[in-house]
């Protein structure tokens, strides 16, 4: 999200809550959310990709929607209203073409009308027979299963490149070109988690029935497109049902929101991005104390930028009466690994806590033969971390900072297990407590810094070498 | 929604009047700035501080990729620069060189530039430790040059050292440098101090109220402090300019083109060279000594070579500025060097002033020559 975008945003909330703070509001969320898939998308050099990813999203959407809303809720007035008036915004999207300006609202000039409307009829006619088949779960498993393919094509070099390659082909342009740069899909990792939430409560019988304009409206919800939070779709519903907070409420909770997610990222992380660590500048540092500076100020970075674009998202959905969750709470003033990872990027773990870490957990210590505790808890936070990591990408350098975690946890777990069997801090002085409360912060922080390496740097190559620095080993 | 009621109840907020509010102090810090404009603001710097200062003045075009910029004021390009830190000693003999890129240093690491060069060739002048300070600005004008010199003196120098080439005096070089446009209130200070404004256009006038305010100077306040940050890389790194793997030669083929400056061809007037800006450096260094140096240029062999030294010069052009050089420093009683042609075509790297290393060591050896034949005051 671009700062101009940013204040577009904010102006529309506001001027939404000063003219209109009672009414109903969910249409003008939908709209504006919509539009918010196609304007933010990247331009990319793929001919119409960029209107075509946008619109993927949507359609992917409802299909889910679909599979996912009880059959007696789904064909009603209001959802059909909402299925013409999505596919409507969409049209009128597309015949910006013929408009003698460049695009305003697209990155690039939308593909012919014609292929709009074909598409349109072809997402539109998936979503009403998805989940008429003879088995709907199996049609849900297989959208899950799909999801997670995309995301895996979409974060794995080599085969975003033969997605790329083959892209190119079909559409006639050069191959020599390719890059993964090409496929940048915006949000596309929130959608997909957020998609695979509800199919997963879907399928445990959790998900409450929600019309599709809520639905649509959660999965692409304009502030929290383009890096989360990852809300909970009961949890968003319930605001949007609610009448709107007082403006004056809404102003003085989301302005100062805003305000801080703006100097967050535009002031503090995009100064510290000068100077952070990257894979230009690793080999070129000298000397151990200058690769700390870099490294810390990537730590610094990484969190004032994401924490500063959750604070935007915060504070803009306040002001249009959504309250997203909270992502970021001190993370590193953490005593120790776990508690850092409870605040986080605290969406995201909530979300593999609940679909991965706790399943697994369950499976693992269930049954004839139940894995040992200590064995259950390596495996279960390695393979969460894993996933985590690869999540930003299939690559082995974030399998490695995955991994830096998942033993990490493991490794506190077991101290905190022998320390409290053993009474080891019986007693302590307030002195001691708060110093031993400020050495694990500077040991977590540490520790969490050194994993950043594994995260900024492109391969294993560069990381250890890089790390070898860290320790003077290295010029 | 319920809103908590226990306790105090919070203010009541009212959208216009923040609004009101908010609109009226960014105004009033507006005009509090422009009315205030912190002329030393630039002075700030961690550099020579936190860091180390810089070994030549900030230039730079992909900061990204180089950990420098360019930037407009004065004040704090030597603020980054490590002279700014060093003070005068007695047992020091300290060596300033103004020029263009060639003396910067482009292509060239800070420890290939001839200023440092000179500093290894000259360990001691008349007994006194050297310290040579690069304050050379990638961009061909004599009025930048006698800004920097300007600025420069109160750095107490020894000798000035001032490598220059026919395109600095091209009369309509002289007031484009972003040094002088960034400049303007400096630079028409040091033009009538020089008694140069009634020969040279003036500068751009000063700016206007509007371009004073927070808003006005709001690239220039990014700038100011890009460049703290890019220090914390320059400490890190050493690197103060990017080095590309490859970069096009300096041409050396030419059409057959005989004209500079609009002059197809001769006699080069003095009237069209901004001599009288040399003399204005030498009379403003006053009892400190300036040797004015004819750089080196690439005189090449390709197409049309016999018309043309280089990309540059006419070679009637260049062979009259030469002669006129020489006949000025006799009248002006000069202390003058032309070492035109002391290095070879090779020794150039992408443009006809640009030298290699090599180039650059044969530049400083001849120049250490001249240093170290002058007499001890």
């Amino acid at each position: 999200m671009a700062l101009g975008q940013v204040f577009v945003g904010a102006a529309l909330a506001f001027l939404w809550i000063l003219f209109f703070p009672r009414r109903k509001r969910l249409y003008f969320l939908l709209a504006c959310s919509v539009i918010a898939v196609f304007w933010f998308q990247p331009g990319l050099p793929i001919r119409g990709l960029d209107f075509w990813f946008p619109f993927a999203t949507l359609a992917i959407t409802v299909t889910t929607w679909a599979l996912t809303a009880p059959p007696e809720t789904r064909l009603t007035r209001a959802n059909w209203a909402t299925g013409a008036f999505v596919a409507a915004l969409v049209l009128l999207l597309g015949a910006t073409r013929y408009l003698p300006i460049d695009p305003l609202l697209t990155a690039g000039r939308p593909p012919p009308l014609t292929w709009i409307v074909i598409a349109l009829a072809a997402a539109g006619l998936l979503a009403f027979f998805a989940p008429r088949g003879r088995n709907p779960a199996l049609a849900a498993g297989l959208i899950l299963a799909a999801l997670v393919a995309m995301l895996v094509v979409l974060k794995n070099p080599t085969l975003a490149m033969w997605a790329d390659v083959g892209l190119r082909r079909l559409t006639g342009q050069p191959i020599t070109h390719a890059s993964i740069a090409d496929l940048q899909w915006l949000g596309f990792s929130y959608i997909a988690f957020r998609l695979m939430h509800t199919i997963r409560d879907r399928q445990s019988g959790r998900l409450p029935p929600v019309d599709l304009a809520e639905y649509v409206t959660y999965v692409v919800f304009f502030p929290a497109l383009v890096a989360g939070p990852i809300d909970r779709l009961e949890r968003f519903v319930h605001d949007v049902r609610e009448p709107l907070p007082p403006a004056p409420d809404a102003v003085r909770d989301g302005g100062w929101r805003v305000a801080v997610g703006l100097f967050k990222k535009f002031v503090v992380a995009d100064g510290l991005a000068l100077m952070a660590l990257n894979a230009t500048n690793a080999p070129q540092v000298r000397g151990a104390v200058w690769a700390w500076a870099l490294l810390y100020a990537y730590a610094l970075r990484i969190y004032f930028d994401f924490s500063g674009y959750t604070d935007i998202a915060i504070g803009l959905g306040r002001w249009l009466g959504v309250r997203l969750p909270e992502n970021f709470n001190a993370p590193y003033l953490q005593p120790n690994l776990t508690q850092f990872w409870n605040r986080w990027h605290m969406t995201l773990t909530q979300w593999f806590r609940a679909y991965v870490f706790n399943p697994l957990t369950r499976r693992l210590r269930s049954g004839a033969r139940p894995m040992p505790i200590a064995t259950t808890i390596l495996v279960t936070q390695v393979v969460t971390m894993l996933l985590i990591g690869m999540w930003h990408g299939v690559t082995w350098n974030f399998a490695l900072w995955g991994a830096w975690h998942g033993l990490g946890l493991f490794a506190h777990n077991r101290w905190s297990e022998y320390a409290r069997r053993r009474d080891a801090v019986p007693g302590q002085s307030r002195a001691i407590h708060g110093l031993l409360h400020a050495l694990g912060v500077l040991l977590t922080f540490n520790y969490v810094a050194l994993g950043w390496v594994f995260f900024a740097l492109p391969s294993p190559a560069y990381s250890f070498g890089f790390m070898l620095k860290l320790v003077g080993a290295s010029r | 929604m319920k809103r908590p009621t226990r306790g105090i109840r919070p203010p009541e907020v009212r959208v216009p009047r923040l609004a009101a509010k908010v609109v009226l102090l960014f105004i009033a810090a507006n005009l509090a700035f422009a009315a205030w404009l912190p002329s030393g603001l630039g002075r700030l710097s961690f550099y020579n501080r936190l860091f180390p200062g810089r070994e030549r003045l900030p230039f730079g075009e992909s900061p990204q990729l180089s950990y420098n910029l360019s930037l407009d004021d004065l004040e704090a390009m030597f603020a980054s620069h490590r002279i700014s830190s060093e003070r005068s000693r007695p047992e020091e003999y300290r060596i300033l060189m103004l020029g263009d890129s060639s003396v910067w240093g482009a292509l060239l690491h800070p420890e290939e530039t001839l200023a440092a060069r000179l500093g290894e060739l000259v360990p001691s002048v008349c007994g006194k430790r050297t310290r040579v300070y690069n304050l050379g600005y990638p961009t061909h004008s004599l009025t930048k040059d006698l800004m920097i010199l300007d600025h420069a003196l109160r750095y107490m120098p020894d000798l000035i050292l001032w490598p220059t080439t026919l395109e600095a005096f091209a009369r309509e070089n002289q007031l484009a440098s972003p040094v002088v446009v960034g400049n303007p209130e400096l630079a028409r200070d040091v033009l009538v101090r020089s008694g140069l404004s009634s020969q040279a256009a003036l500068p751009p006038t000063p700016p206007s109220f509007t371009a004073r305010t927070i808003i006005g100077r709001r690239r220039a306040l990014a700038d100011l402090v890009r460049l703290q940050l890019y220090g914390v890389m320059w400490a890190a790194t050493g690197i103060d300019q990017a080095y590309p793997e490859t970069y096009p030669a300096a041409q050396s083929d030419f059409q057959a083109d005989l004209s500079f400056h609009g002059e197809a061809a001769p006699p080069l007037h003095e009237t069209r060279l901004a001599l009288e800006v040399l003399d204005a450096a030498v009379r403003l260094a006053g009892q400190v000594p300036v040797l004015v140096v004819n750089e080196p240029i690439l005189i090449s062999r390709g197409n049309n070579s016999q018309l043309r030294y280089n990309f540059y010069y006419p070679r009637w052009a260049f062979d009259q500025y030469r002669g006129l050089m020489q006949q000025r420093a006799l009248s002006s009683k000069w202390e003058y060097l032309d070492l035109w042609n002391l290095v070879p075509a090779d020794e150039f790297t992408n443009t006809a002033i640009h030298l290699t290393p090599l180039g650059e060591w044969m530049f400083a050896q001849r120049m250490a020559q001249a240093i170290l034949a002058r007499s001890c005051p």
